[in-house]
């Protein structure tokens, strides 16, 4: 990187960071222990293709949400550490 | 045979070929591949490293007879991967280290934390590697017609060439070229059995169709076949709500807690890398988690819908048998059914005397009695020969299944090796050691592993409780390792008398209660609210977790030195030495040289 250094906001890049890393846990639980296990009865009501939403969840979808969870936080962290000046 | 032969001779060519290539020169080669691995590349690596036998073969077949149930596996194995990559990876990779028990031995300024670390990492992976090459052993003994023993030194002989050459180099590489082999062995069959049945050719995308030229779905038309039979449906479960949590809890902190996975992440540049590896390793391993339940619902399927209710053939000529029996205007038993009969991964027990293969759950309508027994190996195993597949199909599934147990394997024993030349060794008992004689300790550690695995491999022939075991491995990661290394980065007053009183509460809970329920009261009706074995580890680690806490807090806080490090990992690039010991092992060195 050959722009001026910033100074580090170690402080805010630790704070943006855990809040970040909170709602990603949030949507990692409801997709699920949430959708796959706790509720899956109620959204069995509804399918997907051929599978109950629920089941789907437990045995798919949960696993591409997972997936996006990953990278979405990659790209989220890349644009804290611009913001706090952290070289990552 | 010849197309196996083929397939295992080249495919073992090609990782003995790799560890030449990959050679390592030092120790930080040999612990971390040199701290430079691509993300995407470490990616695979992981996938193959986390990818064992058991996924390969078992997990489908599980799936298969589990139903919803299954799901705890598909769940608990994948999610893992987001608390590896949002809350562990990136920050132990910015610890800058070489093994679990490093971070937590500095971390808690304390060898005895350390050794406990040690004990938690080499019992974990003691346990898995016993079961990867007795894996070995069954591949090589049933499909090459070589003996037992003989599959399991071979394999030994593969492992040894390129781990203890190699180190984490060699291995990293091997393992990207096993993760070809086997996720492409995994998924043609699964492409062909998908056609097959819904005449989709995603499997992912078949396990929601329609079962082809009908207007039932595949899922519900499998809940209908089972359900008749006395089985209970397919998308439901006899778990309580709470122990289908529990094991998926268990799953996910154990997988994030294993040793063998967390220090894959030591490998790549820097901690934006370990956090995109992350991404990647769980890319290439839903590639086949998500073809795994739809290769299970298939094999239930295609099992009940081939064998039940046809003639058995009891001689040895089968196409005239299953001759006669068509022209009598019956059904013949399936010819897969035949070949693998002699493996003993089927059974048949005419119970009734009619004669015919009856497939029954235990509440079934017409009360006859179930006379066929299934491995769940098959699922995944006979798949190429249910789907009608030519030859060399099975031969690729062959050279698969040895890739997933060999990678998994490596990875563990780089864990066992370190563990000893590092962590016990160099930072424990000869502290002034020499970074050159810490590698020749390293390759002798890693060579003593290899064989004593191997003997433990062909022991757990007889030993049957190798699956039983595993769940000593998730549940003591989980229970011991995740909640330490977790509070060591997320709170900065976690001490060592905290985390020396969580790993041992955590420890001694988790096998307590495994030990107890597996080996000397198996009744499920007796289990701390309803939690089974599998699941025990996710309730004792907030029990170890919480106990880590209030003795923190009950003692001095940790060192100002400490406190510093903890802040220096969470931020990356702001990583410098604390303390002696820390400035001895120098640890990111590499940080100023060429890793941008």
């Amino acid at each position: 990187m050959s722009n001026e250094p910033k100074k580090i906001d170690a402080k805010g890049y630790w704070s943006a960071t855990v809040r970040l890393t909170v709602s990603l846990l949030i949507i990692w639980f409801v997709v699920s222990y949430g959708a796959g296990i706790l509720f899956r009865d109620v959204l069995d009501n509804f399918s997907i293709g051929g599978a109950p939403l629920g089941f789907w969840f437990a045995q798919q979808g949960a696993i591409y949400v997972f997936v996006a969870l990953i990278f979405y936080y990659c790209h989220a962290m890349s644009k804290i550490e611009r913001k706090y000046g952290v070289k990552g | 045979m010849d197309w196996t032969i083929f397939f295992v001779v080249a495919s073992f060519g090609t990782y003995i070929g790799i560890a030449l290539w990959a050679r390592a020169g030092s120790t930080n080669d040999f612990y971390v591949a040199g701290h430079d691995v691509h993300p995407a590349i470490n990616g695979a690596a992981t996938a193959a490293d986390w990818m064992s036998a058991a996924s390969f073969l078992s997990m489908a077949g599980l799936i298969a007879s589990l139903g919803y149930g299954g799901s705890v596996y598909l769940m608990g194995w994948t999610g893992g991967y987001v608390l590896l990559a949002l809350l562990l990876a990136p920050f132990l990779r910015e610890f800058g280290k070489f093994t679990v028990p490093d971070f937590v031995g500095d971390r808690y300024y304390s060898t005895a934390a350390r050794l406990i670390a040690v004990i938690c990492a080499l019992f974990v992976s003691f346990t898995y590697i016993a079961g990867q090459m007795s894996g070995v052993g069954i591949a090589f003994s049933r499909f090459l017609g070589v003996d037992f023993n003989t599959g399991i030194i071979v394999g030994m002989g593969i492992v040894f060439v390129y781990a203890v050459l190699g180190g984490m180099k060699g291995v990293t590489y091997t393992q990207v070229a096993q993760y070809c082999v086997l996720i492409f062995a995994y998924t043609v069959p699964a492409i062909f059995i998908s056609l097959m049945i819904t005449g989709n050719p995603v499997p992912q995308l078949g396990f929601i169709s329609n079962v082809r030229g009908e207007d039932v779905s595949m899922l519900a038309n499998l809940n209908q076949v089972v359900t008749d039979l006395g089985f209970i449906e397919y998308t439901s479960t006899n778990k309580t709500w709470l122990d289908v949590f529990a094991i998926t809890g268990a799953l996910m902190f154990g997988t994030a807690g294993l040793p063998h996975v967390i220090i894959r992440f030591f490998t790549v540049g820097s901690a934006s890398a370990a956090r995109v590896s992350a991404g990647w390793a769980l890319v290439f391993i839903a590639c086949l988690y998500t073809v795994a339940p739809a290769v299970g619902a298939f094999a239930r399927y295609n099992i009940i819908d081939t064998v039940n209710e046809t003639t058995y053939i009891t001689g040895d000529d089968y196409a005239a048998a299953a001759e006669g029996i068509t022209g009598e205007g019956g059904t013949p038993v399936p010819e897969w059914f035949k070949n693998w009969e002699r493996t003993g991964l089927v059974g048949f027990n005419d119970v009734n005397g009619d004669g015919l293969m009856q497939i029954r759950g235990p509440n079934a309508p017409d009360g006859l009695a179930n006379e066929v027994t299934v491995n769940n190996d098959i699922s995944v195993l006979a798949s190429p020969e249910i789907a009608q597949l030519p030859e060399w199909v099975i031969g690729l599934m062959v050279a698969g299944g040895l890739a997933a147990a060999l990678s998994t394997a490596a990875g563990l024993l780089m864990v066992i090796s370190s563990a000893i030349s590092h962590d016990l060794c160099r930072r424990t008992f000869f502290k002034g050691m020499s970074d050159k004689t810490e590698l020749r300790i390293a390759r002798v550690a890693a060579a003593g592993a290899v064989m004593a695995a191997g003997l433990m491999g062909m022991n757990t022939a007889k030993l049957a409780f190798v699956a039983q075991v595993v769940a000593f491995a998730f549940g003591l990661a989980a229970a011991s390792l995740f909640p330490i290394i977790f509070l060591g980065i997320f709170w900065k007053r976690m001490n060592k008398e905290g985390a020396i009183a969580s790993m041992v509460v955590g420890l001694v809970t988790t096998f307590s209660y495994i030990y107890y329920f597996k080996f000397v009261d198996t009744d499920p009706s007796h289990w701390f609210m309803g939690v089974s074995p599998e699941g025990i580890g996710f309730l004792v680690m907030f029990l170890s977790a919480i106990v880590g806490i209030v003795v923190a807090l009950c003692t001095a806080p940790p060192p100002k030195e400490i406190q510093d490090l903890v802040e220096d990992i969470r931020v990356p690039g702001t990583r410098t030495a604390h303390g002696k010991m820390d400035e001895e092992m120098h640890p990111m060195d590499e940080h100023a040289s060429p890793a941008e």
